[in-house]
């Protein structure tokens, strides 16, 4: 039923090696490769929408697709093996849909591009990689999906190859997430070893561990439990894919590749994959309340962190990739508080409201970048500063970038409504939740949807501030990139009725909350074990719902003063405040920070052990051993005159000594 | 023919020695081609060796030869005894594997008294073979050194600016380390010999590690054995060598010294050392352990400042040997089988890197990295190869690298190295960190010198040297069952001898203890 799960994975990949390998010498025409990039994708879609279907009707809730044996040694038994269960088939459709229109949208993008094979070719790789991180039953294939679309990313933030800046921030990206792949494989070290040598459980198989995770519940390892060490591994691993604090400055210069990849890999997938993996481990985090707590803190500190960034940018793409550093941040929250259902939610309705922001503002570049070539000026095509009044020139670009501006802010209805306040009433109310924690959200939801409509309005009200010769060649962007940005639109708008709260759905007449019922099976055991629940009255419900709505207007109201009806103010707040604002414009110098504590040290530390210690001591050492033996040699070889009468007479001299010995014994 | 096959192997260069020292000296092109011919057919020799299933079931030797050959009186008594098993396999295979490789990669890069290079590159063959595959101490000793001396030609006669400087660095680290070896091997042969054990045994290692050797011996007989080993493998603080002779030397002789000879250091110690002296091997393990884990990082932290490729890549290579060595030491089967395929895996991924760095090298004649960057754009094939043995050596997942340092650290961790193996893992960022930068440095940005502008990509003889590597990159990568069923057993079956002997020592030592304190108490 479920054997051919691999199938999925496996058209991308075979995309891919297509693209690599025949495009550029053979295929060379662009439709054609876009049509195999995006047809692979379009294919892994339709045979995800299959098994989705195929799961809802189906009363097991969780198949294993085992294709072959990978790594066979002793204990450790490794299988290339797929998991289907509603929270990976849900993964799925989130992926193979949201992937399909952004390989659709690149057509239309990337023409032209000198490199068009090649990005195709990546991008195919990189869902593939996705989909092995989302359908691996165990944690190495999900290591593979992990560390592959950290390669993905490093290829295409690079994409641009002669741009040092590309090259810089696609090496910055890989080296961070290095940092937290150490942490997610430690975390599977210390799981493995502790079921095995412990338990007699030698598994990283993902059903298993769920199954006897709770064998570990009295280990303890440096003075903490097992499955707090081991889960806050795992949660540095998250935090470096998942560009959290204090690993999170990658995101921010991985706009250097191009736009769609930014909507695909920097703000729908790839990055939420931390929280998928907390997801797919949810039995181990549950276990340990600590974690639980560090994991809501740092989401919620990240979230606050990065909207206070997003205030000061004009970059159009940095403003975006701060907001996805805050919504992922949202995301981790809602994880840390228990509320799993609700964190996989706003994964997955962010992925639609923030890809289209993404593919709405790269509409906004690529028409920008456009006319400012058309008219030879080298002005900055992402800076809003540039923008403007853009409202009438692209009318589809502006109205999908409002309904995701009006999405994310968590107006009513819209779907980051739903998921946004589901994460906050969890956090309000969980018995893993804080008021702190909560407080903290609130803020930055505010914050949001305050820059938000800044970037909204920035961008495309107001009056047009590009360069007068551009100005007229600015037009809407051809169908190949509106399409995606309409369906996506709508899928921001109506998205969230999937997940209506039971406060609401009782309200409008029985509406169940669907996403809540299909991830049952997943998150539910774990839920209940640890009493992790929501409780308070429906009052405090609307209430909180209610005040959450107000914050959300008042963003956006005062947003809309400062850049709308008194276009001065912002510049006079700058001017009074500029300390503040330099400070926030440079990203409260974390850059800077990093780079002299980590980089610098570590550079000197190289430097040091090479001509510190190889040269200086070690070869030190040997090349004055070999010196005294030089001149020791040197002493010697004055014995070696090259008169025949001296060897004669050592010779002579050697026999008596040898004859008295001889004699004497 | 399976009889006599390991000789056949083994010896066969030296037939095609013969021949290339009956050819005229100008005949550059044919001496190169009768050498490749002969390197392919000893390839061809060793091939049944890959196919055959018997080492998936069993942990004994196989294709054994015996026959006496050096004895004088009652003294002494040296044996040809060679034989196979899943411990060496692959590293036989993998040195006929290499050297057509590494011949043909000589084309055009070796172009002066070619018929010595490739006598000598023969030479060395039938050495490291020959080192693999013996049984008895003495006969290993004698190819062990045999190896030495084509290889200290090569770097000095066919190498760089420093040539002689690296030549005698080499000869001096590794001689040293070889006449310590020496004398434990005579000491153990006549503990042996004294023991009881029949003298027409000669140099038996099968032997030898059923000896009971007392521990304060073994103390000693290991250090000695250790050391030698530790300056092939090269270990941190002991890997100096390595850097300069990588340098100087051509681009063949440093992939056969990296592929190969460096691997003589950690396959002595899970041949030799390990088994022999058990007890010793456990108190040495946290220090050997130790030095290991510096290798990792400081291999790792150096390489990174390096502003000449092939440097880099030689110090990578302390690095990556230290994770070799970590694994050998966790002495567990994921450890040891993690430490065995990584040898293959840095035999392949740090081979190809060389032929990059030789590739390049012969374009534009030298190896600093300022004076390349932006060579993707010209050279796009090229680039596609760098990049992915570039991401083998980071140990990539789906790449061979990935699974070799992945059992080394679960092995690492399931061992009593559990703290070393928390900080090897950190090994997997700073390789990162080393070869991304070089590789961004080299391949990315903008062509900044004129001369790389018009440099070619890579010609159909250059891609044909990679191909068989890449294909070995993905497959160790994806199914590295091929390889490891065949080396467990008899991995398994040595930590099995060597846990038990560590075990009755222990009971022993438990015993005296028992004893004195009831001395003591009476």
């Amino acid at each position: 039923m479920y054997d051919k799960l691999w199938l999925i994975p496996f058209f991308p990949l075979l995309g891919c090696i297509i693209n690599g390998l025949l495009g550029k010498r053979f295929i060379k025409n662009e439709k054609v490769i876009g049509a195999i990039g995006t047809g692979a994708v379009f294919l892994s879609f339709l045979v995800s929408c299959k098994y989705f279907i195929q799961l809802l009707g189906d009363s097991v809730k969780s198949h294993e697709n085992i294709v072959a044996s990978w790594i066979s040694v002793g204990n450790l038994q490794v299988d290339w093996g797929f998991l289907l269960d509603p929270l990976s088939a849900l993964m799925l459709m989130v992926v193979c849909g949201v992937g399909s229109l952004i390989h659709l949208y690149s057509i239309g993008y990337m023409h032209g591009e000198e490199g068009f094979y090649r990005y195709f070719s990546y991008l195919n790789l990189f869902v593939f990689s996705m989909l092995m991180l989302v359908l691996g039953n165990n944690a190495l294939v999900m290591f593979v999906g992990w560390e592959g679309v950290g390669l993905c990313s490093y290829l295409l933030i690079g994409y641009y190859i002669e741009k040092q800046s590309a090259g810089d921030a696609a090496k910055k990206a890989f080296v961070m997430n290095r940092v937290g792949d150490f942490g997610f494989l430690l975390g599977l070290f210390i799981i493995f070893w502790t079921l095995g040598s412990k338990h007699g459980v030698w598994t990283i198989n993902f059903v298993e561990i769920s199954e006897n995770a709770h064998l570990m519940s009295g280990d303890m390892m440096l003075g903490a439990g097992v499955t707090t060490v081991a889960t806050l591994c795992f949660f540095l691993g998250a935090t470096g894919k998942s560009a959290q604090l204090p690993l999170y400055t990658w995101l921010p210069d991985a706009m250097e590749g191009p736009t769609p990849v930014s909507a695909l890999i920097h703000a729908a997938t790839m990055v939420t994959a931390g929280v998928y993996m907390i997801g797919r481990m949810n039995v181990l985090f549950a276990m340990s309340p600590t974690t639980m707590f560090v994991v809501a803190m740092v989401g919620a500190l990240t979230a606050i962190f990065a909207a206070t960034i997003g205030f000061a940018q004009n970059d159009i793409k940095r403003v975006l990739a701060y907001s996805t550093v805050s919504q992922l941040g949202f995301m981790f929250i809602a994880m840390g508080v228990g509320a799993f259902t609700a964190g996989i939610f706003h994964l997955m309705t962010h992925a639609f409201f923030k890809a289209c922001l993404f593919l709405g503002s790269g509409s906004v570049i690529h028409a920008m970048h456009h006319a400012l070539h058309h008219a030879h000026l080298d002005d900055d095509a992402q800076d809003m500063r540039n923008m403007g009044g853009l409202r009438k020139k692209m009318p589809v670009t502006w109205a999908t970038f409002g309904i995701s501006c009006l999405a994310i802010s968590g107006l009513p209805f819209f779907s980051g409504f739903f998921s946004k306040d589901e994460i906050l009433w969890w956090a309000f109310a969980s018995t893993r939740g804080s008021m702190l924690v909560w407080g903290i959200a609130v803020i930055a939801a505010f914050m949001t949807a305050f820059y938000m409509f800044r970037c909204l309005y920035m961008t495309f009200y107001g009056e047009q501030r590009t360069n007068p010769k551009a100005k007229d060649h600015i037009h809407e962007s051809p169908w190949l990139i509106t399409l995606p940005l309409v369906v996506l639109a709508f899928l921001a708008t109506v998205g969230g009725l999937i997940g209506i709260p039971h406060v609401l759905g009782n309200l409008l007449g029985h509406i169940p909350n669907k996403l809540e019922h299909f991830l049952a099976p997943v998150f539910e055991h774990s839920q209940k074990l640890h009493q992790i629940e929501a409780h308070g009255s429906a009052a405090t419900e609307f209430g909180l719902m209610g005040f959450s709505v107000v914050v959300a207007l008042a963003g956006i109201v005062l947003a809309t003063i400062m850049y709308i009806r008194n276009p001065e103010l912002p510049g006079r707040f700058t001017a009074k405040f500029s300390q503040l604002h330099r400070a926030v414009f440079n990203k409260w110098y974390v850059d800077e920070a990093y780079d002299a504590l980590f980089v610098n040290s570590t550079k000197n530390l190289g430097i040091f052990c090479w001509k510190g210690f190889d040269v200086k001591v070690v070869d030190g050492i040997v090349n004055g051993v070999a010196k005294l033996v030089g001149a020791l040699a040197a002493t010697l070889r004055h014995t070696q005159t090259g008169l025949f009468q001296n060897y004669a007479l050592t010779m002579v001299l050697g026999t008596v000594v040898m004859l008295a010995i001889f004699i004497l014994n | 023919m399976n009889d006599h096959l390991l000789s056949l192997m083994t010896f066969f260069p030296l037939v095609g020695m013969l021949i290339i020292l009956f050819l005229p000296r100008e005949a550059d092109r044919l001496i190169k081609t009768v050498t490749l011919i002969v390197t392919i057919i000893v390839f061809i020799i060793s091939l049944p060796l890959a196919f055959d299933d018997v080492f998936i079931n069993s942990s004994a030797m196989h294709y054994t030869e015996f026959a006496n050959w050096i004895s004088i009186g009652q003294y002494f008594q040296m044996n040809y005894n060679v034989g196979v098993d899943g411990i060496s396999l692959w590293l036989v295979l993998l040195t006929t594997f290499i050297m057509p490789i590494a011949i043909l990669s000589t084309w055009h890069a070796i172009d002066k008294n070619t018929k010595g290079f490739m006598a000598l590159a023969l030479l060395l063959e039938t050495g490291m073979l020959g080192a693999f595959i013996s049984l008895d101490l003495f006969l290993f000793y004698i190819f062990w050194e045999l190896m030495l001396v084509p290889m200290y030609f090569m770097i000095g006669i066919w190498g760089g600016k420093n040539r002689v400087y690296a030549a005698v660095k080499f000869f001096i680290f590794t001689a040293v380390g070889s006449l310590l070896m020496l004398v434990a091997i005579i000491y153990v042969y006549y503990f042996s010999v004294e023991a009881g054990v029949p003298f027409e045994n000669g140099f038996s290692v099968a032997h030898f590690a059923q000896l009971d050797i007392p521990a304060h011996l073994q103390t000693w007989l290991f250090a000695a054995f250790a050391l030698s080993f530790a300056i092939k493998v090269p270990m941190f603080p002991v890997h100096t060598w390595l850097p300069d002779a990588h340098t100087e030397a051509p681009t063949a002789g440093s992939v056969i010294l990296a592929a190969i000879l460096l691997k003589m250091g950690t396959y002595g110690y899970v041949r030799f050392a390990i088994p022999l002296f058990p007890v010793a091997t456990m108190q040495f393990t946290p220090f050997l352990a130790f030095l290991a884990v510096v290798g990792i990082i400081y291999g790792a932290l150096v390489a990174m400042m390096q502003d000449d490729v092939k440097k880099l890549v030689a110090y990578s290579s302390v690095s990556h040997l230290g994770f070799v060595m970590l694994g050998v030491f966790a002495m567990n089967l994921q450890g040891l089988s993690g430490g065995m395929l990584q040898m293959i895996n840095h035999g392949i991924s740090t081979g190809a890197l060389f032929l990059i760095v030789g590739f390049i090298y012969e374009r534009r004649h030298t190896r600093l990295i300022v004076d390349f960057g932006g060579l993707s754009k010209v050279m796009p094939v090229f680039a596609v190869i760098f990049m992915i043995v570039t991401f083998s050596s980071i140990g990539l997942p789906g790449t061979n690298g990935f699974v070799g340092e992945f059992l080394i650290l679960v092995g690492a961790f399931e061992s009593e190295l559990r703290i070393f193996a928390v900080f090897a893992t950190t090994g997997v960022i700073l390789a990162a960190v080393y070869m991304l930068w070089m590789f961004q440095r080299v391949m990315m940005g903008k062509v900044t010198n004129p001369k790389n502008e018009k440099l070619k990509d890579m010609s159909a003889r250059e891609v044909a040297i990679m191909m068989p590597l890449l294909i070995f990159i993905f497959w160790i990568g994806v199914y590295p069952n091929t390889f490891l069923d065949k080396m467990n057993p008899a991995l398994e079956n040595m930590i099995k001898q060597v846990k038990d002997k560590q075990h009755i020592a222990m009971m022993v030592e438990d015993m005296d203890q028992t004893v004195t304190q009831a001395t003591v108490n009476d």
